[in-house]
């Protein structure tokens, strides 16, 4: 094995010497990254900046499902149905109730919170494929109980809202100011996720999935934490939602068919799979490629997108993370080794 | 010059390049030879039946195309698949509008898509004409001035069915089924302004149903029981099916007007039953390119000449094909009459405007007007009974819009 193959692997599984640099770079990067998010308002049009703030809204949610499928092991078909609880309660509450919008947000992912939890309970019993027909049930469901609560929801006829425009009297469109807002929620729960993630909670989250017995052979509340991370993430699929509604200023069960819940499922697969940062690559696949598939052929888009999913699964088998993961180890590696050397 | 001021002064230039494009008012999305068009339509997805509508446009705007365009310019018609979800139709608009910077957008299509981009089109005032739905928002000048239907709405189709009850039936009792939604309101409130004052005295029985409701039997049983001799049906397919069965079943005869959402033979009148559809009341206006009385007019012949050489994939019985056809036409027609000033102004301005225009493959006598006030289309139909095999037209063209 060559040097830097095997730095590779020493990067991936233990913490080499070299971890210092390592971070100090990786902070490097995160705040270059911050500062792309915080220019693109002021360098892109409207529309783009729309597109972005879906990016934004999908990485929240695909995080979300993430926590549940890829850190805790348990499959859901059925997140478009949070997605869709967090979407109407912020339309419910600012048509029906006038109910300012920003208290809307964290209302949608306490319901979901709590949705989330109850339906976890239950789902305790099912494992693997079977929890994910369940969940798929739920997909399925939600967009006609939408329809039958017409009095509140609108029917199939949804509920139009108004864009929030920039409070205090900003300078900023409204595109604008959705946008920040988005990335001030997105970088929130990003660093919440995160706490929890890499701390005890994270690890017991983790030893479930990857052994359940062994976990509770270590005390570890196997039915307390299922559910708790069950709730979690439909919480964050919620608030997606929830800032979802506001983005496109229209809500209708047509917008959250099954196909929302496979999506998402496709996101952080190709994202990778128990990663945090993958949540934003998964999230920038599925805004992007489809259209990018159908300037490429309008006669099969499908196919197209297929041949995008099969490639990325060959080519990255361990999603977008991963692959730019060892990227960055290699990248990196001659600065390491010249710490190394000194 | 550092780079960051060489950046600034880059900024600065294409800013004022930009503030003297504005003021010398191009028209956006139109050039000398080529004028852009925006569309959306469900590709892909549950609701891609209705996708051979954009495929038969831009197949219709091809043959435009290659017979020298429209006052000598060529169609740029820009088409993307929403697969029938509202975000993606907002996201997909907004690229056509913002990005592709059409000079307005045509026919798109689904009443839940068209709602998610109302606001926004009348917002950014930019033409959204001929969408492809029967609501009856549409036609709302005053609050939208930007937006226009095309075919008739449920509401014109309402009032048609209440000016044949008032003509044609003397002691009439009228027991109305409906879905309990916009769209079955839309109907019930076109219906009653078509009967005017003598609605209150006629309808006898009202009875709505939800879509998840199992079945509407029990409703059926109260409409027969309210002693009603006419049936206005405004259901769906799957409870249209219901409905014919149930009267038949239960040996009720009045006469039974059907809504033209639920007018298909295969999905409707055959599983509930030939026998049971037979002498159903519907309306048309557009038409059936399978009716035999068509074959020898010389616009079916146009119609299938244009469907051999520039759509040859598409179904000829297939009335989403004469309905896409129908539509560009109209649109065609707005463009010509705005002559060389195709600005969104005098797009909207001619699109308001059209007199008497009667279109190959409309029913003969069928006249699409539009006024200031008056953004809907097509007002006319005429009615058509079931002969236990297929629709028969009959009787006069009933105008909704006159009194």
């Amino acid at each position: 094995m060559t040097k830097r193959a095997q730095d590779g692997v020493e990067g991936l599984f233990a913490r080499p010497r070299g971890a210092a640099v390592r971070r100090r770079m990786g902070v490097a990067a995160l705040i270059v990254a911050l500062v792309l998010a915080l220019s693109l308002p002021f360098t892109m049009s409207g529309f783009r900046l729309f597109q972005f703030t879906q990016v934004l809204i999908y990485a929240i949610a695909l995080l979300g499902l993430n926590m549940l499928t890829g850190y805790n092991g348990q499959f859901s078909l059925g997140h478009g149905a949070f997605y869709a609880i967090g979407a109407y309660t912020t339309a419910i509450m600012i048509d029906r109730w006038n109910i300012g919008y920003g208290w809307t947000i964290p209302v949608a992912g306490l319901l979901c919170l709590g949705t989330g939890f109850l339906f976890g309970r239950p789902a305790l019993r099912l494992e693997g494929l079977y929890l994910a027909l369940a969940t798929f049930s739920l997909a399925l469901a939600i967009p006609q109980i939408l329809k039958y609560f017409e009095h509140w929801t609108g029917g199939s006829q949804g509920i139009v809202l108004s864009k929030p425009k920039a409070p205090f009297g900003l300078p900023l469109t409204e595109d604008q100011w959705l946008y920040f807002m988005t990335l001030a929620v997105t970088i929130l729960l990003f660093i919440l996720a995160w706490n929890l993630l890499r701390g005890r909670t994270g690890r017991a989250i983790v030893a479930i999935r990857d052994n359940h017995i062994a976990a509770e052979a270590m005390g570890i509340n196997n039915a307390l934490y299922k559910s708790v991370i069950f709730g979690v993430s439909a919480a964050y699929t919620g608030v997606a939602g929830a800032l979802s509604a506001l983005a496109i200023a229209f809500v209708a069960p047509d917008s959250f068919n099954v196909f929302l819940s496979i999506t998402l499922l496709t996101g952080i697969v190709i994202g990778g799979f128990a990663t945090i940062s993958g949540a934003i690559y998964g999230a920038l696949f599925i805004q992007f490629v489809p259209n990018w598939a159908q300037d490429i052929s309008k006669a099969a888009p499908w196919a197209i997108f297929g041949v995008f999913l099969i490639v990325f699964m060959y080519v990255m088998p361990r999603g977008i993370a991963g692959f730019l993961q060892l990227l960055w180890i290699r990248l990196t590696a001659s600065a390491v080794s010249r710490e190394q050397g000194r | 010059m550092s780079l960051f001021t060489r950046f600034l002064a880059l900024l600065l230039v294409s800013g004022l390049a930009g503030a003297g494009g504005a003021a010398a008012q191009t028209v956006v999305g139109v050039t000398p030879t080529e004028i852009k068009i925006g569309h959306t339509n469900p590709y892909s997805g549950p609701a891609s039946a209705y996708g051979t509508i954009g495929k038969v446009i831009t197949a219709y705007f091809k043959k435009v195309n290659d017979e020298g365009g429209v006052n000598g310019r060529k169609i740029n018609f820009i088409t993307y698949d929403d697969a029938y979800t509202p975000p993606k139709t907002v996201e997909m608009v907004r690229r056509l509008v913002e990005q592709d910077q059409v000079a307005f957008v045509f026919n798109t299509l689904g009443t839940p898509t068209n709602t998610a981009i109302h606001k926004y089109m009348n917002q950014q005032k930019v033409p959204h004409l001929f969408v492809a739905t029967g609501a009856t928002k549409w036609n709302d000048p005053k609050n939208f001035p930007w937006t226009m239907g095309w075919q008739p709405n449920y509401q014109a189709e309402g009032q048609i069915y209440a000016k044949y009850v008032l003509k044609n039936v003397p002691d009439a009792k009228v027991g109305i089924l409906y879905q309990n939604d916009d769209y079955g309101k839309d109907y019930v409130k076109g219906f009653k302004d078509g009967l005017g004052d003598a609605a209150k005295k006629l309808v006898v029985s009202e009875q709505s149903y939800e879509t998840t409701d199992p079945t509407i039997d029990s409703q059926i049983l109260n409409l027969k029981g309210s002693g009603a001799n006419v049936f206005f049906n405004v259901t769906i397919p799957k409870f249209a099916v219901q409905a014919i069965k149930k009267a038949h079943d239960i040996g009720w005869k009045p006469l039974h007007l059907l809504n033209s959402v639920s007018s298909s033979v295969g999905v409707v009148l055959r599983p509930a039953g030939l026998e049971a559809s037979r002498d159903l009341l519907t309306t048309y206006y557009i038409q059936d390119p399978t009716d035999p009385q068509w074959k020898n007019l010389q616009g079916y012949k146009d119609w299938l000449a244009f469907m051999k050489k520039y759509y040859p994939e598409g179904n000829l019985e297939d009335a989403f094909n004469v309905y896409g056809y129908s539509v560009a036409q109209t649109l065609v027609h707005v463009l010509k009459q705005c002559g060389n000033d195709l600005s969104r102004e005098n797009i909207m301005r001619q699109a308001a405007s059209m007199k008497d225009l009667a279109l190959p493959m409309l029913l003969p006598g069928i006249k699409i007007n539009t006024s200031p006030t008056d953004f809907a289309p097509i007002e006319q139909e005429q009615l058509a009974k079931f002969d236990g095999e297929r629709w028969v037209l009959f009787g006069e063209i009933y105008d909704a819009s006159k009194k």
